[in-house]
């Protein structure tokens, strides 16, 4: 009887420990599903059309084209067989589980200032999705980027492991706010170029880089992409929802927003607005050099530019660039103004909707024009560019060429 | 934002793809290159809400639909919603190819998309007129594939699904007429060739792989040259024994 007591008690307190257990399992796997989604994972390790975190994207780069991993855990073809520390150094230390060293195509420059905690339980999420047996070929790099071997001189040369200190002089959400966009967002990933050989550039005026045929401009400007002069709670907003007044983020922002930021929580949305705000201002120059135009020839840009502007745009845009909801005024608006023209280009060119997000569950989709050619979409963005108090330079078919 | 909650813009498992990876594949079936006539656009957008916000949709897809050269933009309006719906996902899950496409879905919600869907499923404008009569061998072909399909080769009527009128059946099973012949040819082809698919079990692509080249070239002239008959809204009731089992016909989750 008195056995038979204790072999229910310690049952029952077996069966609460390990209840609480998967209890705290489920916890970890959930905290590591959102910050999965906060470092974006899916959004390289996941190919058009293809299985959640089976890889096989193609990323073009300088150096070639890079396949995206296979991160699922199927044990042939994904990381099934990585351990926790395994995961741990590859994010932390860029070394695969084989000991080979990872190309930083993967910001691990940036992960590594991911706590560990938060590292592992983006493994135990990564562990715990369905598994997909999908094999993909090798990189196909140039000369010499394809011996990874040379990759042990460029960590030596160019890469320190280790996460960020806090900063006791400043807030909380600040030192929250660094982490999260220095480590886990990677914003400057895409933000700030590189340097020669895929170095990370320190300098306060790095220009941006451009991504999938966009260009992503400085966080460090606030006339281009810098938040220093919005409030605190309209840039958070702007993270979580891709949208504001007279502005939407579009090409791969509005992917990293509807992806990613839109399911970012309340806290990390001001945490990370507190840091992008603290930035110091810098002006940063283009990276692309605009053609110089005569006088002249940028008159005669005008001219056209303007009957092509009456003809195509100011029907949503308004005569005066004031824009209507929906259509964002392009007075005063910094991607017309940005020295890059680019992406206004692209905006013109392909048209497309912002994200759909809580804040924006139906964003307004831009016409594509695909009809302009070179000399008219340059003309009339020299029009845009140079109308209602805006003062860009002129853009010429030229700079518009890729 | 409530903290710990994924909005409902997206399911968890919906499969969706961000747009810019459309640059990295080739478009299979060929850019639309979309001419845009933004002065009828704005007619008819003054006070509709949800026209303005669609004039990405219809500064291509006419009413009409669009001949190009190297192809055609379909109408959309008085579709289906349900179909609709679903070609909007596949092209945002790429089991349907072209760069316009995929690039103007690939960051909307779900629910968005059904609400896009619906919106076009309420528009009835006028159809374009049939084109001229084929060929009468071709056409009796094609009306026999349409009427009565070809048991032999085991290809079920299109009418046995799509409508006793070929207007298209609820939710999901769109309509035949009013559409041009190199669109219909087109959409066969890329069936058989697996350009397009739709939810599995892809009844269509096994429909296609009967058919030989005359047979399509046959369906797609005669369907072309049908008259519009009054009432061009699809039918309200579900067919009630399919030939095939189809994944796109059961109404879609939202």
């Amino acid at each position: 009887m008195l056995s038979k007591r204790i072999f229910v008690q310690a049952a029952l307190v077996f069966a609460l420990v390990a209840g609480a257990a998967n209890a705290a399992d489920q916890a970890t796997v959930e905290r590591g599903e959102y910050l999965a989604r906060l470092g974006n994972c899916a959004g390289c390790h996941t190919a058009p059309g293809g299985a959640d975190y089976a890889g096989g994207l193609a990323l073009a780069s300088d150096y070639g084209t890079f396949i995206t991993p296979n991160i699922t855990p199927d044990k042939e073809t994904g990381i099934g067989d990585w351990s926790a520390d395994d995961f741990y150094n590859a994010l932390h230390n860029g070394e695969r589980a084989d000991g080979s060293p990872m190309y930083p195509a993967c910001p691990y420059p940036n992960y590594t200032h991911v706590p560990r905690a938060d590292i592992d339980a983006i493994h135990a999420y990564l562990q715990s999705v369905p598994a997909v047996e999908q094999r993909h070929g090798p990189h196909e790099l140039g000369f010499p980027y394809r011996y990874r071997s040379l990759l042990n001189v460029w960590q030596m040369l160019y890469f320190e492991a280790g996460e960020i200190e806090n900063d006791p002089e400043q807030s909380r959400d600040w030192n929250r706010g660094r982490e999260l966009v220095q480590g886990l967002g990677h914003c400057d990933a895409c933000h700030r170029a590189r340097a020669r050989l895929g170095a990370s550039n320190d300098d306060e005026d790095a220009p941006g880089a451009m991504i999938h045929g966009w260009y992503a401009p400085p966080l460090a400007d606030p006339a281009q992409a810098g938040l220093q002069h919005f409030e605190l709670a309209e840039a958070a907003a702007f993270l979580q929802s891709g949208k504001r007044e007279h502005a939407a983020m579009m090409g791969p922002m509005a992917d990293v927003v509807f992806e990613s930021l839109q399911y970012m929580h309340d806290d990390d949305a001001r945490a990370m607005a507190t840091y992008l705000k603290s930035i110091p201002e810098v002006s940063v120059d283009s990276p692309l050099r605009l053609i110089r135009m005569s006088d002249n020839g940028r008159r005669q840009a005008m001219g056209e530019g303007r009957k092509i502007y009456a003809d195509r745009c100011a029907g949503c845009h308004g005569d005066d660039g004031e824009g209507r909801e929906g259509a964002p005024a392009l007075a005063g608006n910094r991607v017309v103004t940005m020295d890059n023209p680019i992406n206004a280009a692209n905006m013109i060119r392909q048209g497309g909707f912002a994200a759909a997000t809580e804040g924006n569950p139906r964003p307004h989709g831009m016409p594509p024009f695909y009809d302009l050619d070179g000399r008219d979409l340059a003309a009339v963005m020299t029009y845009i560019r140079g109308s209602w108090g805006n003062d860009a330079a002129p853009v010429t078919a030229t700079n518009l060429e890729r | 934002m409530g903290p710990n909650t994924l909005p409902p813009s997206r399911s968890k498992d919906a499969a969706t793809v961000p747009a810019t990876r459309f640059f990295l594949i080739g478009a299979l079936l060929g850019g639309l290159i979309c001419l845009t006539t933004s002065a009828v656009a704005h007619d008819a957008a003054h006070h509709d809400p949800m026209a303005e916000r669609l004039e990405a949709c219809t500064a291509c897809h006419e009413s009409q639909g669009v001949e190009l050269e190297d192809g055609y933009v379909p109408r959309i309006h008085g579709k289906p919603a349900g179909y609709l719906y679903n070609q909007l996902v596949n092209y945002q899950d790429y089991r349907r190819r072209n760069r316009s496409m995929n690039h103007m879905v690939a960051h909307l919600s779900h629910e968005y998309l059904y609400e896009i869907a619906d919106y076009f499923a309420d528009q009835h404008a006028p159809y374009p007129a049939p084109a001229a009569a084929p060929q009468p061998a071709l056409a009796e072909r094609g009306e026999q594939l349409v009427r009565e399909g070809d048991e032999q080769a085991g290809v079920p009527a299109c009418a046995a699904c799509h409508g006793e009128h070929l207007t298209g059946v609820q939710p999901n099973t769109p309509g035949l007429i009013g559409l041009p012949r190199q669109y219909i040819m087109a959409q066969l082809g890329a069936w058989q060739v697996g350009t397009r698919h739709a939810a599995a079990p892809d009844c269509m692509a096994k429909i296609t792989q009967r058919l030989n080249g005359r047979d399509v070239e046959a369906v797609a002239a005669w369907l072309a040259a049908q008259p519009i008959p009054e009432d061009t809204r699809p039918v309200a009731n579900a067919v009630v024994d399919p030939p095939l089992e189809c994944g796109s016909v059961p109404a879609p989750e939202s």
